[in-house]
């Protein structure tokens, strides 16, 4: 082997040391347990591999920890990679895909589906939040409405699922880990909403319990029956009958 | 072979613009169509079902929306002139910035010019969303030496903040308050490629007077 060959050695071996040590880290994730935004990244982290501590949160009473890690929000969740954080759902997940890209990529190679990828989950969380919250929030004509706008976004989605076992395609990936979270959100809404979601978007239904199947989904995700009780006393407190 | 790059935009549009700033700081020839959102083009319509809004960058025949995500493409595709860092972290810090402009900072600026009853209270949050802004400013440009993400996305502070306040005669972004953002400004809106695609300061105040006075009435 002649110097330059070495030399290229010892730097290919430096960096895998340094990548290591990258990885030999500390994870940390501020969330809580109800929230799809937090199942994002807890679905993120469990595709890769990740080791990591999960601090739950108590948003009425917010630890110094969460407010100085993310004093421009102050919501989780909140990703702490050794020491330093990253906030917003959907940046932390290609965060984690950047940096542990040695296994299950999370986002397509291609430029052009990696763009379409980030475009309807940019859809999803405009749209997918607050139309659900005001189905659990509201009655009557204003529900009603609620409920019609919720079904007209759901019914686009899965318009651009079609006929793929995951809107990445083959594999599981970043559009179908920034809408999975709702899923277990989907009892508690045809409850207070009066509705079947199954009956409008069966595919869709098919595609959450394909997702399920997925150790990553059904570990990250809460219980649809604890769901519909925590949505239940929000809304005692809220003052909804 | 030949790039094949359309972008429909509008003028006067900030979200628009960016997309034309990106391909401008990365030498890619497009075909600009200018839109008319009382009347919109079928290609827009047939481009962008989802949102029917500009900007949409189409790109070999596949259209794609959402600045933002444009952005991020034109960056991946085109490898000159990078405007998002390599460090995931930093890209992480990006893309958070970028966020925070769109999320909070356009909606606060829209209700401190544009409404009348959320007015003080924009106001006054616009200021706090303009100290975080100030504080993370530590270069001549958000994305260090040069233009990035953040300062493209930013020009809605950097050019189109000022042309309203001065027509709203509301100065919220004054040197006092924000030395830093204020010499970013400056540094932006007169760089060499960037001053090529701002829309003239005279005609957005021009826009602006019109819309105000159209709401008004």
């Amino acid at each position: 082997m002649n110097q330059e060959q070495q030399d290229n050695l010892q730097n290919a071996q430096e960096q895998g040391v340094r990548q290591k040590i990258a990885r030999m880290d500390e994870v940390i994730l501020l969330d809580f347990w109800v929230s799809m935004f937090g199942m994002r990244v807890r679905i993120a982290l469990a595709e890769k591999g990740i080791k990591y501590e999960y601090k739950e949160e108590d948003l009425r009473n917010k630890s110094v920890l969460l407010l100085q890690m993310n004093p421009i929000h102050k919501k989780i969740p909140v990703l702490i990679h050794n020491g330093k954080p990253i906030s917003e759902s959907l940046i932390i997940v290609q965060y984690v895909d950047e940096v542990w890209n040695e296994k299950a990529p999370l986002l397509p190679s291609d430029p052009y589906q990696r763009a379409q990828a980030r475009f309807w989950a940019d859809f999803i969380d405009k749209k997918m939040y607050d139309a659900g919250r005001n189905v659990w929030t509201t009655k009557g004509e204003e529900q009603e409405a609620a409920k019609k706008e919720f079904l007209g976004n759901l019914k686009l989605l899965e318009t651009e699922l079609g006929n793929k076992p995951y809107f990445g395609g083959d594999s599981f990936g970043f559009v179908d880990i920034a809408l999975i979270g709702f899923s277990c959100w989907f009892h508690a809404y045809e409850t207070f909403g009066n509705f079947s979601i199954e009956a409008e978007c069966p595919k869709l239904i098919a595609w959450a319990k394909r997702c399920m199947e997925k150790e990553s989904v059904s570990k990250s995700l809460a219980d649809e029956k604890k769901v519909y009780e925590f949505v239940s006393r929000m809304r005692n407190k809220l003052g909804i009958e | 072979m030949a790039e094949e790059v359309k972008v429909f935009g509008l003028w006067g549009s900030p979200f628009s613009r960016r997309v034309d700033i990106a391909l401008k700081l990365k030498g890619i020839d497009s075909e600009y169509h200018e839109e008319d959102l009382s009347n919109k083009s079928s290609l827009l319509i047939k481009y962008n079902p989802i949102h029917k809004k500009v900007p949409v960058l189409v790109h070999h025949d596949k259209p794609l929306a959402e600045s933002q995500v444009i952005l991020e493409y034109i960056d991946e595709t085109w490898e000159n002139y990078p405007i998002l860092p390599k460090d995931p972290y930093e890209r992480a810090k990006a893309r958070f910035g970028a966020r925070f402009i769109d999320d909070k900072c356009f909606p606060a600026i829209w209700k401190a010019y544009w409404s009348k009853d959320e007015r003080e209270k924009a106001v006054e949050e616009l200021i706090e969303l303009l100290k975080f802004l100030e504080n993370e400013l530590n270069d001549n440009f958000f994305g260090g030496e040069t233009v990035g993400l953040v300062d493209i996305v930013g020009s809605l502070i950097a050019h189109w903040l000022p042309a309203l306040q001065e027509v709203a005669g509301v100065e919220i972004l004054t040197e006092e308050k924000f030395p830093k953002l204020c010499r970013w400004t400056h540094e932006f809106v007169n760089h060499s490629v960037v001053k090529e695609v701002l829309p003239s300061r005279e005609k957005l105040i021009a826009l602006f007077r019109a819309l105000l006075e159209s709401t008004s009435s």
